[in-house]
C-alpha cells in the first residue's frame, strides 16, 4: 500500500518543487491581488466553523476552530457509533487512510469524525469505538450539545436538501470533506472511495513549500 | 406544455412556500415595479432571498442558508462585451512543439500526440491562464479577483476552421493564494472537440502552476479514419464548442472563478457550409459582426464585491446575479436585421430556458433555433418559449430584427429553479421571468444577405446537414444509473477515481447506452466527451424536433427526473481516456463521473 511521504506530497503539487519559468509571473501576479487573502479566510471561519466548544473520545475539551482547524490539514466525517449502513465501511476506510497518511497524522494532518447522535455517544462510547478501530494519535472522534452537533452538521455542508432524508439519521451524508484551512482550499470525496484515492485528493491541498517552509 | 415535469413530492416545504409565495404576489397584480417599491424585488430584478420568498437554496428543516448577497445593481446599464478573438502567433514562448511531451522543458503532458504527424498544426496560440481584476457591474464598489484564459473572463474566443489544425499551448500561471476557493492545478477541456484524449482536457492530466500543456485540436470531422477516410462525415460537422477548466474534484471552484472560453468551428469560407460568411455556404448571418457568442453564467458577490462559493455545498449553487459575457445584465444595441446568437450555459447549476421577450405586450418574439449543442439542425425551427439548456448546453439561434428599429427586447429566463437540484419544471409566462439581457434595435440600417429561415421551404426537409444514421447495430448495450447514495453522486454504485478506467469501448464500433436517473428529485446534465450522441429514445418516446428540442446530435444530455434515455453513439478515430460526467459542475466534482478508454480491445461490460 502506498503511504503519502512528504516528497511525495510535495512532488503532487508540482510547481512547488519544480522552479519553472512562469513562477515568476504568478507570484506577480499574487501580489496584484487588491483583496488580501486573510479577509477570505476570515470569511470562510465566520461562515462554516463556529468555535464551538466540543469533547473528544478522550474527554478532552476543545474549540472547533482555535484546536482543530486553525493552521492545519483536515479530514472530516460525521458518524455514529450505532450506525450500520454507511459508517462502518467509511470508518475502516479511514483506518486505511491513517495509515497512509504515516507520520503526517497527528503532525499537521489530522483527522476528525463527528457524532450525529451526541445523546448516545458520550466520550467513552467514542474512546472505545476508536480503540475498535485502532484510531492513532491525530484521529479524534467528537462530540458536543445536541444543538452544537447540528449547527457544525450544516456549517459544514452534511445535509439533504430533502427534509425528510435528511431528518434520517441511519441514511446521512457519506462524504468526506478535506481542506487546508490557512490555504482555503477544501475538498470532499465519497466516504466508501478507495483509502489511498481519499489520501491522494489530500494531497492536492498540501503545502507549497514556499508558504510553510521545510517539513521534517 | 409537453415538458412541464410533474414536481417531484418531496420538495422541501420551504421552496415550495417560497415559489408559491412569488406566484401570489404576482397573481395579486403585483408586477415588478410594485415588488420593487416593497423592497421585495432588487433593482436588478431578483428576488430578495428572504425566507419564504427566497429564489435562493434554502437548508432543510427551514433554516435559510447563510449564503452571501450580492449588492442590488442597476441593470442594463453596461455594454454587452463582445468576445475577445484570439490571434495566432508566429513564435510560442518557451521551447517549440513536440510530438513527444517536453517535460524537460516545462511541459505537464504525459502522452505523445497520437494525431500530430498526420495533422500537423498550421496555427500556434498560447495563452496564460492567471489571476486578474474585473468589474461586473458599476454598482460594485471594487473589482473582483477572478482568474481566466489570458486574464479575461470570458477566455479569448477561438476561431478555428476545420482542416486547419491549430495547437494551443495552455501557461498555468494561477497564484496559489486563491481568494477563498480555486485550486491552481487545471487541466483545460474543449467540450465537444474531436480531440484526442491527451489534449482533450481529460480531468486528471493535470497541468500545475508554472508549467504548460501544448493541446493539438486537428479539427477533422468524426469519421476521417474510419467510416470517411480522409474527409470525415460531413454530417457530423460542430460549430459551436467552449473550452473550460476540468481539473477533477474542483471544475466547478475553477469554472466559476472565470475558467472558461468559446470555440467557433467553422468550414472553410469557399465550402457549402456553415462558412462565417453569410454570402457563401448556409449563408448563416457573418462572423463576427452578426455572429455573437453569449456565455451566460450566475453567481454571488459577498459584501466585498468578490465571488463568494459555497465550499461546503453538495447540492448545486445558485446565483443571484445574471451575466452574459462577464457583465451583470448588460446591453446590446444591434441593427435592424438578423443576428446568430450563439448561447452557451456556462453553469455552474442553473438551468435556463431563454427566450425573447417583446416588452411592450409581454409576448414572446418567435426565434429560429439552428443548433442543439452547437449542432446545426436539419433546418432552422421557429420557437417561441425559448430554448432550454442546463449546464453546459449550447444553442444557436437566429433572431430577425429586421423593420424593429426603435423597438427594445429582452433575452429573459423563463425556467423556475429554487436550488441546485434541478429546475421546478414549472415555467414563467412571458414578462415574468428573469430578464438578462437587453436588446436596443438602434443600430445603423446594414445589408442583409444571410439566409432568411421563413423563406426555407416548408417541404424541404434537410437545409444545413441531415442527421447520420442510427441502425447499425451496436456491439454492446451498456446502463449507467446515475444515482445519490447518502449524499455520495455515484454511476451504477461506484465512485470515479482517476486511477481506475471503469470500461473499454472498442475503436471505431457502434455502441448503445442506457442512461438512468434514479435519484430522486434531482436533475443531470450528463456530458459525454469525444463523440458526440443521438438519443434514440426518451422514456420510450422519439426525442422532439419542436418546442424544446431534444433530437439531433448532442454532447450533453438533459437528465430530467425518473427519466431513461437510450443514446446511439459511434466512437471513431482516436484512442485514449475519456470521461462521462455531470456537468452540475458541483455534482461532477463530487465523484458524478465515470472514467473509460477508447481502445482497440473494447470490452462488453453491461453495468460499468
Amino acid at each position: 500500500m502506498r503511504t503519502i511521504t512528504r516528497r511525495s506530497l510535495i512532488a503532487s503539487i508540482g510547481a512547488a518543487s519544480l522552479a519553472g519559468p512562469f513562477i515568476v509571473a504568478a507570484e506577480a501576479q499574487e501580489t496584484k491581488a487588491l483583496v488580501n487573502t486573510t479577509s477570505t479566510r476570515d470569511r470562510i471561519r465566520a461562515r462554516h466553523f463556529p468555535n464551538l466548544l466540543l469533547t473528544t473520545h478522550e474527554g478532552k475539551k476543545v474549540r472547533f476552530y482555535d484546536d482543530l482547524l486553525k493552521d492545519k490539514i483536515v479530514v472530516i466525517n460525521f458518524m455514529y457509533v450505532k450506525c450500520e449502513r454507511v459508517c462502518p465501511g467509511i470508518t475502516a476506510n479511514l483506518a486505511k487512510l491513517q495509515k497512509l497518511l504515516g507520520s503526517r497524522l497527528g503532525r499537521d494532518i489530522f483527522m476528525y469524525s463527528f457524532t450525529l447522535k451526541p445523546e448516545q455517544d458520550s466520550p467513552e462510547v467514542l474512546r472505545k469505538y476508536a480503540e475498535a478501530y485502532h484510531a492513532k494519535g491525530g484521529w479524534t472522534f467528537l462530540t458536543g450539545t445536541p444543538e452544537d452537533m447540528e449547527l457544525l452538521r450544516r456549517k459544514l455542508g452534511f445535509t439533504d436538501p430533502d427534509p425528510r432524508r435528511d431528518a434520517d439519521k441511519s441514511n446521512h451524508i457519506g462524504n468526506i470533506r478535506y481542506g487546508n484551512e490557512p490555504l482555503q482550499l477544501w475538498g470532499s470525496c465519497p466516504g466508501l472511495s478507495k483509502a489511498s484515492w481519499i489520501a491522494e485528493s489530500i494531497s492536492w491541498v498540501d503545502w507549497p513549500k514556499a508558504a510553510k517552509g521545510e517539513r521534517k | 406544455m409537453s415538458n412541464f415535469r410533474k414536481r417531484d413530492k418531496t420538495r422541501e416545504k420551504a421552496s415550495i412556500v417560497a415559489a408559491k409565495n412569488r406566484r401570489e404576489l404576482i397573481a395579486a397584480g403585483l408586477n415588478r415595479r410594485d415588488l420593487l417599491k416593497m423592497g421585495l424585488l432588487t433593482s436588478a430584478g431578483m428576488l430578495i432571498p428572504k425566507v419564504g420568498l427566497s429564489a435562493h437554496p434554502l437548508t432543510s428543516a427551514g433554516f435559510i442558508n447563510d449564503t452571501p448577497q450580492s449588492r442590488p445593481t442597476t441593470p442594463f446599464v453596461e455594454e454587452m462585451p463582445r468576445l475577445v478573438i484570439k490571434q495566432p502567433t508566429q513564435t510560442l514562448t518557451g521551447p517549440p512543439p513536440q510530438i513527444t511531451p517536453n517535460t524537460a522543458g516545462g511541459e505537464s503532458r504525459t502522452i505523445a500526440h497520437q494525431a500530430y504527424a498526420q495533422f500537423p498544426a498550421q496555427k500556434f496560440y498560447e495563452m496564460h491562464q492567471k489571476a486578474f481584476l474585473a468589474k461586473s457591474s458599476p454598482d460594485f464598489a471594487q473589482p473582483t479577483t477572478l482568474w481566466g484564459f489570458d486574464g479575461i473572463f470570458p477566455g479569448p474566443l477561438l476561431v478555428a476552421r476545420y482542416g486547419e489544425p491549430i495547437l494551443v499551448r495552455q501557461f498555468n500561471e494561477l497564484p496559489q493564494q486563491n481568494n477563498g476557493f480555486g485550486i491552481n492545478s487545471t487541466t483545460t477541456h474543449l467540450h465537444n472537440g474531436h480531440t484526442p484524449s491527451e489534449s482533450d482536457g481529460f480531468p486528471c492530466f493535470f497541468n500545475p502552476s508554472g508549467k504548460f500543456y501544448d493541446h493539438h485540436y486537428p479539427n477533422v470531422l468524426a469519421g476521417i479514419n474510419s467510416t470517411h477516410p480522409g474527409t470525415g462525415d460531413i454530417r457530423e460537422s460542430m460549430h459551436t464548442l467552449w473550452y473550460h477548466d476540468h481539473r477533477i474534484d474542483y471544475t466547478a471552484q475553477n469554472v466559476y472563478k472565470g475558467l472558461a472560453g468559446m470555440y467557433n468551428l467553422f468550414h472553410p469560407e469557399d465550402s457549402a457550409y456553415d462558412t462565417g460568411n453569410e454570402n457563401t455556404g448556409f449563408r448563416l448571418p457573418s462572423f463576427p459582426d452578426y455572429d455573437i457568442n453569449m456565455v451566460f453564467n450566475d453567481a454571488v458577490y459577498d459584501e466585498d464585491d468578490q465571488l463568494a462559493f459555497d465550499l461546503f455545498n453538495l447540492d448545486g449553487i445558485l446565483g443571484d446575479k445574471m451575466l452574459v459575457n462577464g457583465k451583470v445584465q448588460p446591453v446590446l444595441h444591434v441593427s435592424p436585421r438578423r443576428y446568430r446568437f450563439r448561447w452557451l450555459n456556462m453553469g455552474p447549476s442553473r438551468f435556463y430556458q431563454l427566450a425573447l421577450l417583446d416588452p411592450t405586450n409581454n409576448s414572446s418574439k418567435p426565434i429560429w433555433q439552428i443548433s442543439v449543442d452547437g449542432n446545426l439542425l436539419k433546418k432552422p425551427v421557429q420557437v417561441s418559449n425559448g430554448c432550454r439548456i442546463s449546464v453546459a448546453e449550447r444553442v444557436d439561434v437566429i433572431v430577425d430584427f429586421t423593420g424593429l428599429q426603435g423597438k427594445t427586447f429582452y433575452v429573459e429566463n423563463r425556467l423556475e429553479q429554487d436550488d441546485g437540484r434541478g429546475p421546478t419544471g414549472d415555467v414563467f409566462s412571458p414578462g415574468q421571468g428573469d430578464k438578462i439581457l437587453k436588446i436596443i434595435v438602434d443600430g445603423p440600417i446594414v445589408t442583409d444577405n444571410s439566409i432568411n429561415p421563413a423563406n426555407i421551404p416548408a417541404n424541404q426537409a434537410v437545409y444545413f446537414y441531415d442527421f447520420p444514421a442510427t441502425t447499425a447495430s451496436p456491439v454492446v448495450t451498456r446502463v449507467f444509473r446515475f444515482e445519490r447514495n447518502n449524499g455520495q453522486w455515484a454511476v451504477n454504485g461506484k465512485f470515479a477515481t482517476c486511477d481506475e478506467t471503469r470500461f473499454a469501448v472498442k475503436r471505431n464500433t457502434v455502441e448503445k447506452w442506457i442512461i438512468q436517473n434514479n435519484s430522486g428529485g434531482w436533475q443531470h446534465p450528463i456530458h459525454m466527451h469525444f463523440e458526440e450522441f443521438q438519443t434514440l429514445k426518451i422514456n420510450g418516446s422519439a426525442p422532439q424536433t419542436t418546442g424544446i428540442i431534444t433530437a439531433g446530435r448532442k454532447d450533453v444530455l438533459r437528465l430530467e427526473h425518473n427519466m431513461q434515455a437510450e443514446m446511439f453513439f459511434r466512437f471513431r478515430d482516436f484512442v485514449g481516456r475519456y470521461p462521462i460526467h455531470c456537468h452540475n459542475v458541483v455534482h461532477e466534482d463530487h465523484a458524478m463521473m465515470v472514467l473509460l478508454e477508447i481502445n482497440d480491445t473494447g470490452d462488453t461490460k453491461t453495468n460499468p
